[in-house]
C-alpha cells in the first residue's frame, strides 16, 4: 500500500497538516480573525471578502464554502469569528462544523462588545484549540484517501509542454493508486472542452462539462469585449500564448488521461468520490485556491511558467516550474524544476517521479517552498451575483 | 547544453511550432522537432521571442492555426512560412464578446 503519515480526523480522513482554522463568517470580521491568528501559533485565518450584501445563492455559496474549508482534513479545530449581523448563516456554519466531531468555538464581535474584547476572547479560544490539537500524532494512512488538487497559474507556452505534462503524469498515478484528483479553471477549458467531454464517464457528465464552459464563456462575453483583453492575461501573452484556446489546450494537459468522473460545484466537499473530478472554478488564484481547499484537498500541485508564487493557508502548494529561465530567476519559490524537460536534460517521466516523491513527503509533513515563505493570505470565494 | 535552436511541433498536423530559445531573429535557422523526433531546418523571418510560435508553412487569411492538433485561432492576415505567429496575426475564435450583437 502506498501510504503517508497523517493526522486522523473524526471522519476517518487524515490531514497532512494539523491547523486551527480561524474563519471569519464575513469580510467585516477579517481584522479580528487576523489579529487572533497573528497572536496564536498553529492557526491560520481565511481572510476573504464576501458574506454580506449579496443575494441568497451567493450567501449560501459563501456559507457552504466556509463550512467545507473547516471540514478539510488539514484542519484540526475551528474558531468561527462572526460579526453578528452578516448575511451568511453563521449558526448553520457552527452546527455543521460541530457535526464533524472537531472542536469548534464561535465568537460574535457585536455581542462581545467590540473589536478589542472580541480579539481577547478569540485569542483565548484559539489558544485553547491550538493546545488541544497540538498533541495529536501522525499515523499511517492509505494514499487512496488523499484528495490532490491541481492547477496552473502564470502560464506560458512551457506550461503545456513541460510542467502540465508532469502534473498529468502525477495525476494519473494518484488516480491509479485510488486517490481523488480535482482540477478546475473552467475558463481554461474554452477551446478544449470537447477533449474533456470525450473522457467523461457518462454522456450526462460530458454535457455538464459543456454547460459549465458555456456559462463561463457567456459571463465573459456579456461584458462586450474580446475575452483576450483579460484572458489570456498580458503575462500569458508575453509568454507566447496567443488565445484562450491555446492556453486551454495547454492547461488541460495537467488533468492527465484518466476518465472524468463528474463535475463538482464550487463549494462542494469531496466525501466518497474517487478518481479524477472537475470543480467549476475561475482561473484566478485567490478563488481557485479557496475552491480547491474546500474540496478537502490535503495538497495541491501547481504548475507555472512565468512564476506564480501564491499558496493557501491550510493547503500546501507544490510549485512546478516549466520555464527554465523562470526557474533560474525564482528558484527559491519553486519546488520542482520541470524546465529540464524544455532543455532536454530530463524526461517528463523523470520529473513526474521527482514530483510524486515530493507529494508524498509533503503529505508526511515536509514544507513546500510556499509554506516556508508563508505567502498565502490573498484568498477569496468565487461568487456569481452582484455585491449590492 | 547544445546551443542548437529548437522549435517544437506538438502534433503532426500543427502548422506552427514553439521556439524555446532566446535571440531568434530574422535569418536564424531553427530545427523543427516533430512529435516523433524528426528534425527539419527552418529559416525564421523576423524576431521570435522565447516561447512564441513560428509558422511551419504559408498560412492564408482566415485559415485555422493548429497546435496540439487542435484549432487555437484563425489567421487575421497572411502569414509566411518562418513568420512569427501571435496576437498580431492570430485571432481567437472564443469569448468574443466584442462580436456579439449590440457590443
Amino acid at each position: 500500500m502506498a501510504s503517508f503519515m497523517g493526522y486522523r480526523r473524526p471522519d476517518g480522513r487524515h490531514g497532512a497538516r494539523n491547523l486551527v482554522a480561524v474563519i471569519p463568517s464575513v469580510t467585516c470580521a477579517n481584522d479580528v480573525a487576523q489579529a487572533i491568528s497573528r497572536q496564536v501559533g498553529g492557526t491560520v485565518a481565511y481572510l476573504h471578502h464576501q458574506g454580506c450584501c449579496q443575494l441568497p445563492p451567493d450567501l449560501e455559496r459563501v456559507t457552504n464554502t466556509l463550512i467545507s474549508l473547516g471540514r478539510g482534513p488539514n484542519v484540526g479545530a475551528v474558531l468561527i469569528v462572526s460579526l453578528g449581523c452578516e448575511g451568511t448563516d453563521h449558526a448553520r456554519m457552527h452546527e455543521e462544523l460541530l457535526a464533524t466531531g472537531k472542536p469548534v468555538e464561535v465568537i460574535h464581535i457585536q455581542e462581545l462588545g467590540g473589536v478589542t474584547k472580541a480579539i481577547r476572547a478569540g485569542t483565548d479560544a484559539a489558544r485553547r484549540l491550538a493546545i488541544l490539537v497540538s498533541g495529536l500524532q501522525r499515523e499511517r494512512a492509505d494514499i487512496a484517501e488523499v484528495v490532490m488538487a491541481i492547477k496552473c497559474g502564470a502560464s506560458d507556452t512551457t506550461s503545456g509542454t513541460a510542467s502540465n505534462c508532469v502534473i498529468g503524469a502525477v495525476a494519473d498515478r494518484m488516480v491509479d493508486l485510488g486517490a481523488t484528483v480535482v482540477f478546475g479553471e473552467t475558463t481554461e477549458f474554452i477551446g478544449g472542452e470537447h477533449l474533456l467531454a470525450r473522457r467523461a464517464v457518462t454522456s450526462e457528465v460530458g454535457r455538464q462539462i459543456y454547460d459549465i464552459v458555456d456559462a463561463m464563456e457567456t459571463r465573459a462575453k456579456s461584458v462586450g469585449c474580446d475575452m483576450r483583453r483579460g484572458q489570456p492575461t498580458p503575462g500569458n501573452m508575453a509568454g507566447g500564448l496567443s488565445s484562450i484556446e491555446e492556453k486551454s489546450l495547454g492547461a488541460i494537459v495537467k488533468s492527465g488521461t484518466r476518465p472524468i468522473q463528474g463535475v463538482l460545484g464550487y463549494p462542494d466537499f469531496v466525501t466518497s468520490q474517487k478518481g479524477l473530478w472537475i470543480k467549476d472554478t475561475p482561473g484566478r488564484e485567490p478563488e481557485i485556491l479557496t475552491g480547491m481547499a474546500a474540496t478537502g484537498a490535503q495538497l495541491m500541485c501547481f504548475s507555472t511558467g512565468l512564476g506564480a508564487p501564491q499558496g493557501f493557508p491550510s493547503m500546501p502548494v507544490i510549485k512546478i516550474c516549466g520555464n527554465p529561465r523562470t526557474y533560474r530567476r525564482m528558484e527559491e519559490d519553486m519546488d520542482v524544476n520541470a524546465g529540464l524537460v524544455i532543455t532536454g536534460e530530463r524526461s517528463v517521466e523523470e520529473v513526474a517521479e521527482e514530483t510524486f516523491a515530493k507529494v508524498v513527503r509533503v503529505l508526511d509533513g515536509e514544507m513546500t517552498r510556499n509554506e516556508a515563505i508563508g505567502y498565502f493570505s490573498a484568498i477569496d470565494i468565487h461568487c456569481l451575483g452582484p455585491v449590492i | 547544453m547544445a546551443e542548437e535552436t529548437i522549435a517544437l511541433q506538438a502534433q503532426g498536423r500543427d502548422n506552427v511550432a514553439t521556439v524555446f530559445a532566446e535571440g531568434v531573429v530574422g535569418g536564424t535557422e531553427v530545427v523543427v522537432v516533430d512529435a516523433m523526433g524528426a528534425r527539419t531546418p527552418l529559416t525564421v523571418i523576423g524576431t521570435i521571442p522565447y516561447g512564441h510560435k513560428v509558422a511551419l508553412r504559408d498560412i492564408s487569411v482566415g485559415e485555422r492555426i493548429i497546435k496540439y492538433g487542435e484549432e487555437i485561432g484563425v489567421a487575421s492576415q497572411g502569414i509566411r512560412m518562418g513568420g512569427h505567429v501571435h496576437v498580431h496575426n492570430l485571432d481567437s475564435m472564443r469569448g468574443r464578446g466584442d462580436l456579439e450583437e449590440g457590443a
